[in-house]
């Protein structure tokens, strides 16, 4: 069940994830990407922060709706508009019924689908997103499972974004956006969201 | 002056400006609107210089050009929150634009815009 606390609390810690983060993140993008991915997460986090921690808020869907314009807003690479998407659809649908944290996420993953065009298997964050997705959906998700997916990225061949141009060279790597959003996940395990 | 009018989005915010002197040069008499780089300067898009770009265009109803896929969905981010009409066009970024603007200056109803853009689709 989330409530403005927790939500706060939650995106709170993920931004300090990041902030922790940041040179690890940059590192692993300049490998298979534009290596800006650190930088930008970080830049996004902290506007998020400073937001949240300046108002007052009713509803979970009021800070997941205001973490999305933040992000959006000054990220600036491509996982602005893909956090941002994420986090609106966050927001809707937690607007519809803040307990059912699957529903949310699911919504969140259709808000990355929808933006991004990746699907499962493509080496995004998608394949972090997804398998979170489902463990959800037959009850809770451990930081194991999401550091498996975050790790099964390395396996996979980018076919999406700028990643794609490596074709097999991006084999045995970690995909960035996929370590981002483990975090963002482990952030939310931490926070005790889940009803058991 | 068209009806219809176009906003460039770039990464770079010298690569958006100069698309736009392309096109004014062309076009005088299309509304033309831009958006290049982060809020910072630096290499990205903001989600803040697209939407203004589509809020200062005189046009109510516009095409809009992107060089690749971050200012892509950032600008369908601006288009889902604003109340014009603005399609995204995934066609070569300067042929498009040239060709939209030439095509509108010269009084080219939309239907042919569309028509004569498709050649040009690559993304």
């Amino acid at each position: 069940m989330l409530t403005v606390d927790n939500t706060k609390a939650w995106l709170e810690r993920f931004a300090d994830k990041i902030e922790t983060n940041k040179a690890y993140l940059s590192e692993l993008d300049s490998v298979i990407g534009d290596g800006d991915h650190g930088n930008n997460m970080a830049r996004g986090v902290k506007a998020m922060k400073e937001k949240l921690s300046e108002e007052d808020y009713a509803q979970p869907e009021e800070v997941l709706k205001d973490a999305s314009m933040a992000l959006l807003s000054k990220i600036g690479g491509a996982s602005g508009p893909l956090y941002g998407s994420a986090l609106l659809a966050m927001s809707k649908q937690a607007g519809q019924d803040s307990a059912d944290l699957h529903a949310i996420i699911k919504a969140g993953l259709e808000g990355i689908t929808k933006r991004g065009k990746a699907e499962v298997g493509e080496k995004t964050m998608v394949d972090v997103w997804s398998p979170v997705v489902e463990h959800l959906a037959e009850g809770t998700v451990t930081i194991e499972d999401v550091q498996d997916s975050v790790e099964a990225t390395k396996e996979l061949k980018a076919s999406k974004g700028r990643a794609s141009y490596l074709g097999e060279r991006s084999l045995g790597e970690l995909d960035p956006g996929a370590v981002s959003s483990g975090f963002l996940f482990e952030a939310m395990i931490e926070g005790e969201i889940i009803d058991e | 002056m068209s009806d219809i009018g176009i906003i460039l989005s770039s990464h770079v915010f010298e690569l958006a400006e100069g698309v736009y002197q392309l096109l004014q040069e062309t076009a005088p008499n299309v509304s033309i609107t831009y958006a290049g780089g982060t809020d910072d300067g630096e290499i990205g898009s903001s989600f803040e210089q697209i939407t203004a770009a589509i809020k200062e265009n005189e046009a109510d109803h516009c095409f809009a050009f992107y060089d690749l896929g971050s200012a892509k969905m950032t600008m369908e981010m601006a288009v889902e929150m604003t109340d014009k009409t603005v399609e995204v066009m995934d066609v070569a970024f300067i042929e498009g634009a040239y060709t939209a603007a030439s095509l509108l200056s010269g009084g080219t109803d939309y239907d042919d815009v569309v028509e004569q853009l498709k050649p040009l689709t690559v993304k």
